[in-house]
C-alpha cells in the first residue's frame, strides 16, 4: 500500500479509526498521500469515503459523539493531538463540498471574507483576482464582482467555492464529490481546473464516478465495507495500476462494474 | 385462478366503494369548511360589536348655559376670548393648577375650548345608543329624547376621533382620550424589547450553536417551551415580587436620584413584560437560527473560521429577519397583556404623560378594562373606541412583521 518512489508525503494516516459513538465508521486506514498529486477515494455508498475525507480537516468534529483514534500526520505532526487547534487545520487544509455553497454575499466578498478572518494583510483586490483566475472564473465574472454569488450558475458557484478555498492558500484541498451536482460540461471544467490546481496544491477527491477517478487522479484509494460493517481502504495504488491490474478481487469486481 | 379476484372489489362493487370513499371525504371537507366559517363569523361578530359600541347617537345637556359666560356663540370665540372666560370664571386654585400643568397662554384654541366645555359649561351626557340602534330606530330615539330630555341636544357621533388619540385621561368620558395610555404602552413594550431581544437572541444562539445535547440542556429547553405557556398573571406576581419589591431602588429610580416614585413604574412593567415574552423570543430565534442551512456553517468553517466568526458573520445575519419577525409578534402579545400590569400596579387614573422609565403609568388594556367596569354607557363607548385603537396598533405590528419577513427572506 505504499508509493515507494516518494519520500515526503502531504499527509499520512496511521491505523486511523473513525467512530460515531461506539460504531467504527472507518477502521484501520493507513495511506500516504503524495504532494501535488490528485488522490481519489472511491467505493460504494456508505463505505465511509466522505467520513475519511472530513477527518482530514477535522470537519467531523461537528458531529456530536464522533472521535478518532490513530493518527493523521501533516508534516509529521498529528492533526488530532491535543495541542492542535482544528481552526488551524482547516486553514491549511481547505475543503470544497458536494453541493456548491457560496456565502449569500457578493462574489468579491465570498473570497475576501475567508482572507479577512484569517488576517490577510496584502492587497485584497489582487487576491480576489488571482484566486478567481486560479479557479478559471475571472473572465466570466470580472465585470460583476459585486453581483450576488447566488446569481451564478451551479458550475460557476462551485468554481467560486474553489476560488474561495485557494484564496486562503491551503496546502491541501479536499473535494467531496465536487461535480456530482453539476452537468457534464461544468464537470469537465472542474476536472480541467483540478489538473491546473495540482501544480500548486495536493488534492484529495471523493467521487462516486469511477470514470472521473480514472480520468483525473494519479492515485486511487479503494474503500469497501468489511464484515463489521466498517469502511476500510482495501487497495491504494497508482490509478492506472488499480484500474488495469487490481490486486484485490473486490476492487476488480467494482472497477469493472460487476457490482456497485 | 386469479388471486386478485378474491381480495379486491372489482367492477360495480369497486365503483360503489369508491363513491363511499368520496362521500366520506366530502363530509370531512364540509366539517373543515364549517370550522372556518365559524371562525370568520366570530371574528366578524367581534369587530361588529366593537364598532357598534364606538359609534352612535348621544343625548347630552349643557349643565350651565353658555350664554352665562359669553354673548357670542361658543364656536366663534377666539383664543384670547376663551382664555379670558376661563380666567374670569374658574376658581383661582383650579386656574393655577391648570397653569402649572401647561401655561394657559401656550395652549391651543381647541385645548381651551375643550377646557371651557369641561370645566365651565359642563356637559352632562344623558344617554347613548349603539350604532345599530341609532341607524334602525333614529326617529324613535329623536322622539324619546324630545320627550324625556327637552333641553338635550342629540348628536350622531363617532367616539373615536383624532382628538381621542391626542387627549389625556379625564374623569368625563366626553373629554377622555388615550394619549397617556398609548404612550404608556409604547414605553412599556420599548423597555420590554430592549431587555428581551438581546437576552433572548443570546440564549437562542447559545442553545442552538453552543450547547451540547446533554440532559441538562434538554431540561432547559423543555422548560423554556413550558414557560411560554405559563399564565401571564404568574409573570405579574413575579414582576411584583422581583421588580416592584426586591429591586425597588433600581426600578423606582431612587438609585438615579428620582425621589417621587415607588417601584410601580413603567420600568418595572417593561421588565415584567420582557420576562413574559422572553421564552417566545428565544423559541422564535431558535427556529430562525435552525433555518440557516448547515452548508453555510460548513462553508465558513471550511475557510478556517472560528465558531464565533461563523455565528456572527453568517448565522446571525441570515437569521436576523426571522428573529425580528418573532420578536415583533412577541411584542404584540405584550401590548395586549392586561393581567400582569394589574398586579405590577398600573395606575387606573393618570392624566400626565409618562416622561421617563420611572414614571407612573397606564396602558391601553388597563384603560379599556377600567372603562368597561364603569356604569355609565358613555364609558363603554370610549372603551370600544380604545379597543379599536389597540387592534389597529396590533395589526400594524403584525403587518410590519410580515413585511419584514417577506423583505429579508433568503433562499439558499
Amino acid at each position: 500500500m505504499q508509493n515507494p518512489q516518494s519520500t515526503e508525503y502531504a499527509i499520512e494516516t496511521k491505523s486511523l479509526f473513525i467512530f460515531y459513538g461506539s460504531f467504527a465508521a472507518v477502521s484501520e486506514v493507513n495511506i500516504k498521500v503524495e504532494k501535488q498529486k490528485i488522490t481519489a477515494i472511491i467505493g460504494p455508498s456508505g463505505c465511509g469515503k466522505s467520513t475519511l475525507l472530513r477527518a482530514f480537516n477535522r470537519m467531523n468534529d461537528f458531529v456530536p459523539s464522533s472521535y478518532v483514534t490513530g493518527e493523521i500526520r501533516l508534516h509529521g505532526q498529528n492533526l488530532y493531538s491535543s495541542n492542535i487547534d482544528p481552526v488551524e487545520v482547516r486553514r491549511k487544509i481547505g475543503m470544497v463540498f458536494q453541493k456548491p455553497n457560496p456565502f449569500p454575499k457578493s462574489i468579491y466578498e465570498n473570497i475576501a471574507w475567508g482572507a479577512r478572518i484569517n488576517g490577510f494583510k496584502g492587497n485584497m483586490d489582487e487576491l480576489v483576482e488571482q484566486s478567481l483566475r486560479g479557479a478559471a472564473l475571472w473572465d466570466e465574472v470580472k465585470d460583476n464582482l459585486q453581483k450576488s454569488a447566488y446569481e451564478l450558475s451551479g458550475g460557476q458557484q462551485q468554481r467560486l467555492c474553489i476560488a474561495r478555498t485557494i484564496a486562503i492558500q491551503p496546502e491541501i484541498i479536499l473535494m467531496d464529490e465536487p461535480a456530482s451536482a453539476l452537468d457534464p460540461i461544468s464537470t469537465l471544467r472542474i476536472e480541467e481546473l483540478m489538473q491546473e490546481l495540482k501544480k500548486n496544491y495536493t488534492i484529495i477527491i471523493v467521487t462516486h464516478n469511477m470514470q472521473q477517478a480514472a480520468r483525473v487522479s494519479d492515485y486511487t484509494a479503494m474503500m469497501m465495507i468489511n464484515d463489521q460493517r466498517s469502511g476500510t481502504v482495501i487497495e491504494f495504488d497508482d490509478t492506472k495500476k488499480l484500474f488495469t491490474i487490481p490486486k484485490d478481487k473486490r476492487t476488480e469486481d467494482y472497477v469493472t462494474g460487476r457490482f456497485g | 385462478m386469479n388471486p386478485r379476484e378474491d381480495h379486491y372489489p372489482e367492477g360495480e362493487s369497486f365503483r360503489q366503494s369508491l363513491s363511499r370513499r368520496y362521500r366520506t371525504a366530502s363530509i370531512w371537507q364540509l366539517l373543515f369548511l364549517s370550522a372556518l366559517v365559524i371562525a370568520i363569523v366570530s371574528l366578524a361578530a367581534l369587530l361588529y360589536n366593537v364598532i357598534d359600541g364606538a359609534v352612535g347617537y348621544v343625548a347630552y345637556e349643557y349643565k350651565n348655559d353658555p350664554a352665562e359666560f359669553t354673548p357670542k356663540p361658543l364656536d366663534d370665540l377666539n383664543q384670547q376670548e376663551l382664555l379670558d372666560i376661563l380666567k374670569d370664571n374658574l376658581s383661582a386654585g383650579a386656574y393655577k393648577k391648570l397653569n402649572n400643568e401647561k401655561p394657559m397662554e401656550k395652549r391651543s384654541k381647541d385645548d381651551l375650548y375643550t377646557l371651557t366645555l369641561e370645566r365651565l359649561i359642563q356637559i352632562d351626557t344623558k344617554q347613548t345608543w349603539s350604532m345599530t340602534e341609532s341607524l334602525l330606530r333614529g326617529a324613535e330615539i329623536r322622539a324619546e329624547v324630545a320627550e324625556k330630555y327637552p333641553k338635550a341636544k342629540l348628536e350622531f357621533r363617532s367616539w373615536l376621533k383624532p382628538v381621542f388619540l391626542t387627549t389625556p385621561m379625564s374623569s368625563k368620558a366626553e373629554f377622555a382620550g388615550v394619549r397617556t395610555a398609548i404612550l404608556g404602552s409604547l414605553w412599556m413594550v420599548g423597555i420590554a424589547i430592549l431587555f428581551a431581544l438581546p437576552i433572548g437572541t443570546g440564549a437562542a444562539i447559545y442553545l442552538q450553536e453552543y450547547a451540547d445535547k446533554n440532559f441538562i440542556n434538554r431540561v432547559i429547553q423543555t422548560n423554556i417551551n413550558n414557560l411560554a405557556g405559563v399564565p401571564s398573571i404568574v409573570y405579574g406576581m413575579l414582576g411584583l415580587a422581583i421588580f416592584v419589591r426586591a429591586l425597588e431602588p433600581l426600578t423606582s429610580g431612587s438609585l438615579f436620584g428620582v425621589t417621587d416614585s415607588n417601584g410601580r413604574t413603567i420600568f418595572s412593567a417593561g421588565l415584567t413584560m420582557g420576562v413574559l415574552v422572553l421564552p417566545l423570543i428565544i423559541i422564535n430565534a431558535q427556529e430562525a437560527i435552525k433555518a440557516v442551512p448547515d452548508s453555510l456553517r460548513q462553508a465558513a468553517y471550511g475557510v478556517g473560521a472560528t465558531k464565533w466568526q461563523t455565528v456572527w458573520h453568517h448565522v446571525l445575519p441570515n437569521a436576523i429577519a426571522g428573529i425580528l419577525t418573532g420578536s415583533i409578534l412577541a411584542l404584540s402579545r405584550a401590548l395586549g397583556e392586561t393581567a400582569p400590569l394589574i398586579v405590577v400596579g398600573a395606575s387606573t387614573f393618570i392624566s400626565l404623560d409618562p416622561d421617563g422609565p420611572f414614571s407612573k403609568f397606564t396602558a391601553l388594556p388597563i384603560q379599556i378594562y377600567q372603562w368597561t367596569t364603569r356604569a355609565q354607557s358613555e364609558f363603554h363607548a370610549i372603551a370600544a373606541s380604545a379597543i379599536i385603537v389597540l387592534l389597529v396598533l396590533l395589526l400594524t405590528l403584525n403587518a410590519t412583521a410580515i413585511l419584514l419577513r417577506n423583505r429579508f427572506q433568503r433562499k439558499y
